[in-house]
């Protein structure tokens, strides 16, 4: 075989691990840890990467691949089927349409978009979830686990600013470089 | 030097975003279409959701296990810093416990006799399966487990689970390997109750809180604070006496029941099969219908 075959094969393994690590967070959100009061608040840690992902590689994690993120989560977690494929695809719609304005500024930037991004995702899951129930759900767990989902961001934005810099160097525009 | 597009990247660039945006709307009517078909087909999309869950579950089950064993280290840390007060509390308990036992012998030996003088037909002994829970959700928007026991293993729909402390959930879905659990705080969940000292009936419902009400109780029920609450038995969908809860807050708008059950805690939960057969088989059930309808053309 020849070398351009293989580079053509690596960069298609490679164009996969945004959706793969995406796809790890959504099993990670559903894990069991035996915490006294985590699990109602356990965060949504897909959203985190497909902010992520929006801003600095839309192409990487396409439309298509967020869809499917999210059917998969529903159909995991036992929620109504359809409710965090479209907290997920809004986030992606609205974050691809405002990178401009976060790409290539500091970390803080970054954090605070993703707080006012998820704070809106919270509302809006809260909102299709009440609708698709016909009653007003409990408000306030869904604010703590935004609130966890606000400080657990760095780390896991971290990771995914990592596998970019490992894997997709080439193009540059990580924050803080 | 400056980057000009050609003329097809000018052209062609407009066209993408015009296909992107319309894939964008598709998809997000696809979503709604979605949540649709999960309101009028809720077989449908329990058997979907129950084949995805059964095909993650190894994952699952392989990632829940370092999870377990960190909360099993956190457990133990916690025990160390209240080994004392917890010495001192099982030996009081010990010592009530042991009164306890004289009295259930004495009962145990006057209730052999009763029955046996009466003939009295025994309740069906139940057979256990006992199952880690693998994956779960709690919160505002949906309350349930998935457990690493399936149909291959006898999980049947319907089924009650229970804990070492008392009722769980019930079983709603079930694939081959894997199961999924409706738990007791969930909003779909309804369980037919009975306050264990005055006989009150009432049903037992979810509203993705951390406590669930009861409701449906006869008008003037008198209903006292840490009461034992029981499963009922009615419906045929449980069968009676399953330990569930106490009563935790009795107010004019709604009476609140604190389960036995520390959702937070638990790691394996056993599925009880009582051979009670009273749950509604949405597809026998459909099926039956065409029959009979089919018959009568």
């Amino acid at each position: 075989m020849n070398t351009i075959v293989w580079q053509k094969v690596d960069q298609k393994v490679k164009e996969t691990i945004p959706f793969l690590f995406t796809f790890i967070l959504v099993l990670i959100s559903i894990i069991p840890i035996r915490v006294p009061g985590y699990t109602e608040i356990a965060p949504v840690f897909p959203l985190i990467s497909i902010y992520h992902w929006a801003i600095y590689r839309p192409t990487l994690l396409p439309l298509w691949a967020v869809f499917i993120l999210g059917i998969l989560y529903d159909l995991l977690s036992g929620v109504p089927l359809g409710l965090y494929t479209l907290v997920f695809l809004s986030v992606y719609g609205i974050v691809v349409s405002q990178r401009r304005f976060i790409i290539g500024k500091s970390f803080l930037i970054y954090w605070l978009g993703y707080g006012i991004i998820a704070l809106g995702a919270a509302l809006e899951s809260w909102f299709i979830a009440s609708v698709w129930y016909a009653s007003l759900l409990n408000l306030q767990s869904i604010f703590f686990q935004y609130l966890l989902s606000f400080g657990i961001f760095p780390i896991v934005a971290w990771i995914s600013l990592r596998l970019q810099q490992a894997f997709f160097r080439q193009e540059p525009d990580a924050p803080g470089q | 030097m400056e980057f000009r597009p050609s003329t097809l990247l000018r052209v062609a660039a407009p066209l993408r975003s015009l296909a992107q945006r319309f894939m964008y709307v598709s998809l997000i009517v696809l979503s709604f279409g979605l949540m649709l078909v999960g309101k009028i087909d809720v077989v449908l999309i329990d058997h979907l959701r129950a084949e995805v869950t059964n095909v993650a579950a190894p994952v699952l089950a392989a990632l829940s296990r370092p999870a377990s064993s960190i909360s099993n280290g956190f457990d133990k840390l916690r025990a160390l810093m209240y080994l004392r007060e917890e010495n001192a509390r099982l030996l009081e308990e010990n010592t009530k416990l042991r009164q306890w036992v004289y009295v259930a012998r004495r009962l145990h030996t006057e209730n052999t006799t009763l029955q046996s003088l009466l003939h009295s037909v025994a309740d069906p002994k139940p057979k256990f399966v006992t199952a880690r829970i693998i994956a779960g959700t709690m919160g505002s928007i949906s309350n349930t487990f998935v457990i690493n026991a399936g149909s291959e293993d006898g999980v049947g729909k319907g089924q009650p689970v229970l804990s070492d402390k008392g009722f769980v959930g019930r079983i709603v879905a079930v694939s081959k390997n894997s199961a999924r659990i409706l738990l007791a705080t969930d909003i779909n969940s309804r369980i037919p109750v009975i306050l264990e000292s005055t006989r009150t009936r009432a049903l037992m419902v979810g509203g993705n809180m951390e406590r669930p009400r009861l409701i449906h109780l006869p008008p003037g029920a008198q209903i006292t604070s840490s009461e034992r609450i029981v499963t009922s038995g009615h419906g045929g969908v449980f069968p009676p006496g399953l330990p569930v809860g106490l009563v935790a807050s009795v107010n004019d708008v709604s009476v609140e029941v604190q389960l036995f059950t520390d959702y937070h805690l638990i790691e394996f939960v056993r599925i009880a099969d009582f051979g009670v057969n009273g749950f509604v088989d949405l597809l026998s059930l459909k099926n039956k219908v065409g029959g009979s309808a089919s018959k009568e053309k």
